[in-house]
């Protein structure tokens, strides 16, 4: 079972990248669950067809202790499991807490079962407290992937993210798999991302080009896959299904002082003033 | 070697450095400068409590009619309840919560969906069951980290039950020990409580008698005698006290402190906005209770009562003349150690000397360097990111409640005599040689006592039964293990009893650790060492 953690800056792209994602990987007939890692609950949507997912905290809330793995556990598109962490409204209580109580309690459940090749962990934004880091402590995810874009702030996240990976890598054994740039058009941007990602010693391991068949797709509570399997955007995310499943580098990503990102972003040409 | 250095000598240097500033050896003729109110070097086992300890603990627990919900999981409010033996009688008209608990128990969704709701249910269900008049909100540790705003369910309280309703952000992790939590419940109660009453005071010789929380009955005491003597007691922060009393407290004349540390922000802020200068006082021990009668009769500067004062001190002493000569004979020369408070380290060498006893060695878990060297040396006293941390209010007078008993030139000449508004600390009562030492803590307890064989030594929970079963007497001067009043003349005797009833029942002296006769370990010796 490969435990895998989707990081990146918040709004990057993270929950439509890896639910397309996993799309490809199911049609490829690998058995799948995501962990929505965020308070919005929004994390398998696509897969489940707009399915409103029962939260493990709201279940855990109202049910007790007294919980049935059905309740939480939904089967959405090529059989991927979905379960949605929750967590409180904007503004109060510790969503990180809940993430740590939700995964918990889904080991406790018996979700991890032997036939899983894939669990997919969705995280909210950026590493904020130890609750959003509990998926790559305790080797809970063993492997990372940072969504991110030619954008300036989206690589301040990556790299924050790397001192994240970093700090636990020794201790959880957590690796980072690369950098998936969720395109946003900006100029040499595949060139940027690229540099970036070789300079924390990683890979960018896809480049996704921007597309409006993902937004139609999104509209329609679907995955490209499922929703038009000819576009040559459901190609791209076959693409990166094939290239996550074939990665064989996992590094320790060695994140960059502020000055060195800063130059790398002139060099592309982002800062120029 | 000297005392200090052969206990700090089995320190790292890290540690001695930081250690060596908080211990004193007094000389009268030295600065005696020490350092008080940091933070404890993690890993030292320290006797200090935290800031919900100090507020809703110390501040606000003894008041009778207050319904205290701390806000948190249950093992604050649990350990919080009824150890502090701050006694209260039942009047008419005023509720009494003192033997209850209340807590919103805190569990795991609560911390991760936020506690607000369950805070407001409680108060809901505090209304239906028990109709308090006034409720106070104390938050402990996770309560802080997730947010909770506890002061925007306090105003829906009031709101909805038109009763009063008092938030104290007072998280166990703020400060470095206690005292913060101290100053956070004064702040809230000069807000929200004092200044609002309007009982009708007739007598002229009205005070408030602050820092005085009435364990094992010390208030009770303090009260009879102040009484005796023709005094009307307006308020006493905060023991036996009602919200009504407190509410009061800015009709007062005169406000009397006994535990400094825990009070004087009161104490200045009450006479910042009404007028009302504070004293500082010691009803523990003959000597100074008669001292402080003496001064609070200068102050109200009333010939009668001077010399009620003066009949009320002679009959008082006749009475426990004879009881306090044999207790004297049987414990004079003996020695003491003195752990405890921010002020009582300093009240009890008082009593201690009255009865023949010499302090050797005396400290405080949460005093700041005022209470050791004095005011004087408030203004030299840098404020770190830790006090600063804890808010500091100010007050303007009150045009409408502002008054004085005395002129401002009266006034200002009994300042200059430091009869008021001063607090000269505990060093300048400490004989040459002996010890001051701050936020004494487990180990260097043990070396002290190894060391100075103290005959006594006075502290509390945590560290009383290190001594009491090596062979020392110990007794807590927190609580007063299940004992008192010791307050003024006739509590002065039941000390003296007490102390005198332990030292001659030597009971754990006698007994020896099984580990010292029998080996806790058996082997033989194999074979010749190769080194």
């Amino acid at each position: 079972m490969r435990q895998v953690a989707i990081y990146g800056k918040g709004g990057i792209g993270k929950s439509t990248t890896t639910q397309n994602l996993t799309a490809g990987l199911g049609e490829m007939g690998k058995q799948i669950m995501i962990v929505g890692c965020d308070p919005k609950a929004d994390s398998t949507r696509l897969i489940l067809g707009g399915l409103a997912q029962e939260t493990v905290l709201d279940t855990l809330r109202e049910e007790g202790e007294d919980i049935d793995l059905e309740l939480i556990l939904k089967q959405g598109y090529a059989k991927i499991r979905c379960v949605e962490s929750g967590g409180p409204e904007p503004g109060v209580g510790c969503a990180g807490r809940g993430i740590i109580t939700s995964i918990n309690l889904l080991e406790q459940l018996g979700a991890y079962t032997d036939d899983l090749d894939y669990v997919f962990y969705d995280v909210l934004g950026d590493v904020v407290c130890g609750g959003f880091a509990m998926p790559i402590r305790e080797g809970k995810a063993q492997e990372i992937y940072i969504v991110a874009s030619g954008e300036m702030m989206a690589l301040y996240a990556a790299n924050n993210i790397s001192k994240g990976i970093q700090k636990y890598a020794n201790s959880g054994g957590v690796r980072l798999g690369g950098i998936i740039c969720n395109s946003r058009k900006v100029d040499g941007e595949a060139e940027l991302v690229s540099a970036f990602a070789k300079e924390l010693g990683s890979q960018m391991i896809h480049f996704v080009p921007r597309d409006n068949v993902v937004q139609r797709a999104e509209i329609n509570k679907k995955t490209v896959i499922d929703y038009d399997p000819t576009a040559n955007q459901a190609d791209e995310y076959r693409a990166l299904a094939r290239k996550i499943d074939g990665n064989d580098m996992f590094v320790i990503p060695k994140p960059m002082k502020q000055e060195r990102l800063e130059e790398l972003l002139t060099e592309h040409g982002i800062l120029d003033l | 070697m000297e005392v200090l250095d052969r206990v700090l000598d089995q320190y790292n240097s890290k540690v001695y450095k930081n250690r060596k500033e908080h211990m004193v050896k007094v000389n009268q003729h030295g600065s005696n400068e020490i350092a008080a109110n940091v933070r404890t070097i993690p890993g030292i086992i320290t006797q200090r409590g935290c800031c919900y300890a100090g507020c809703k603990g110390v501040v606000l627990g003894p008041i009778k009619d207050a319904f205290i919900i701390t806000h948190g999981p249950i093992g604050c409010a649990f350990y919080s309840w009824g150890t502090r033996r701050h006694k209260a009688k039942n009047e008419e008209g005023v509720a009494n919560y003192l033997q209850y608990c209340f807590s919103t128990d805190l569990q795991e969704p609560d911390i991760v969906f936020g506690g607000e709701k369950k805070l407001k249910k409680s108060i809901e269900e505090a209304m239906e069951l028990f109709k308090p008049s006034t409720i106070m909100i104390c938050s402990t540790c996770p309560v802080g980290l997730i947010g909770d705003d506890i002061h925007a369910v306090a105003k829906w309280a009031e709101k909805e039950y038109g009763i009063k309703c008092i938030a104290f952000s007072c998280e166990g992790y703020k400060g470095v020990s206690q005292s913060a939590g101290h100053h956070i419940a004064n702040n809230q109660l000069v807000r929200y409580v004092i200044g609002e009453g309007d009982r009708q005071i007739s007598n002229k010789f009205a005070i408030n008698l602050l820092g005085e929380y009435n364990i094992g009955g010390d208030g009770w005491e303090t009260e009879r005698l102040l009484k005796r003597i023709g005094y009307e007691i307006v308020s006493t922060f905060t023991g036996n006290s009602s919200m009504e009393d407190i509410s009061n407290a800015h009709k007062a004349n005169l406000s009397l402190v006994q535990c400094h540390r825990s009070i004087n922000y009161i104490a200045e802020l009450i006479e910042t906005k009404y007028g009302i200068p504070w004293m500082k006082v010691n009803f523990i021990g003959i000597e100074g209770t008669i001292e402080t009668l003496r001064n609070v009769a200068r102050y109200f500067n009333d010939p009668e009562l001077t010399a009620r004062t003066e009949a009320v001190i002679a009959d008082e002493l006749d009475a426990v003349r004879e009881d306090l000569a044999y207790y004297r004979s049987k414990l004079k020369g003996k020695t003491a150690a003195i752990y405890v408070g921010g002020s009582r380290a300093h009240h009890y060498q008082f009593l201690l000397e009255d009865l023949g006893v010499h302090t050797i060695l005396a400290g405080y878990e949460f005093g700041h360097r005022e209470e050791y060297e004095g005011r004087e040396v408030l203004p030299f006293i840098k404020p770190d990111a830790d006090s600063k941390n804890i808010e500091s209010i100010t007050v303007e007078p009150d045009p409408a409640k502002y008054h004085l008993y005395l002129s401002e030139e009266d006034l200002n000449k009994l300042r200059e005599e430091k009869l008021i508004d001063y607090y000269g600390g505990m060093v300048k009562d400490m004989k040459d040689g002996s010890y001051m030492v701050d936020d004494l803590n487990h180990f260097e307890t043990e070396e002290f006592l190894k060391l100075l064989k103290p005959d006594i030594f006075f502290s509390g929970i945590k560290d009383k039964y290190v001594a009491q079963k090596g062979g020392v007497l110990s007794r807590q001067l927190h609580s007063y293990d299940y004992s008192g009043p010791y307050s003024c003349f006739r509590g002065a005797v039941n000390f003296a009893r007490d102390i005198t009833m332990g030292i001659y029942t030597p009971a754990w002296s006698y007994a020896m650790a099984p580990w010292k006769t029998v080996p806790s370990l058996e082997g033989e010796l194999g074979g010749e060492a190769v080194c």
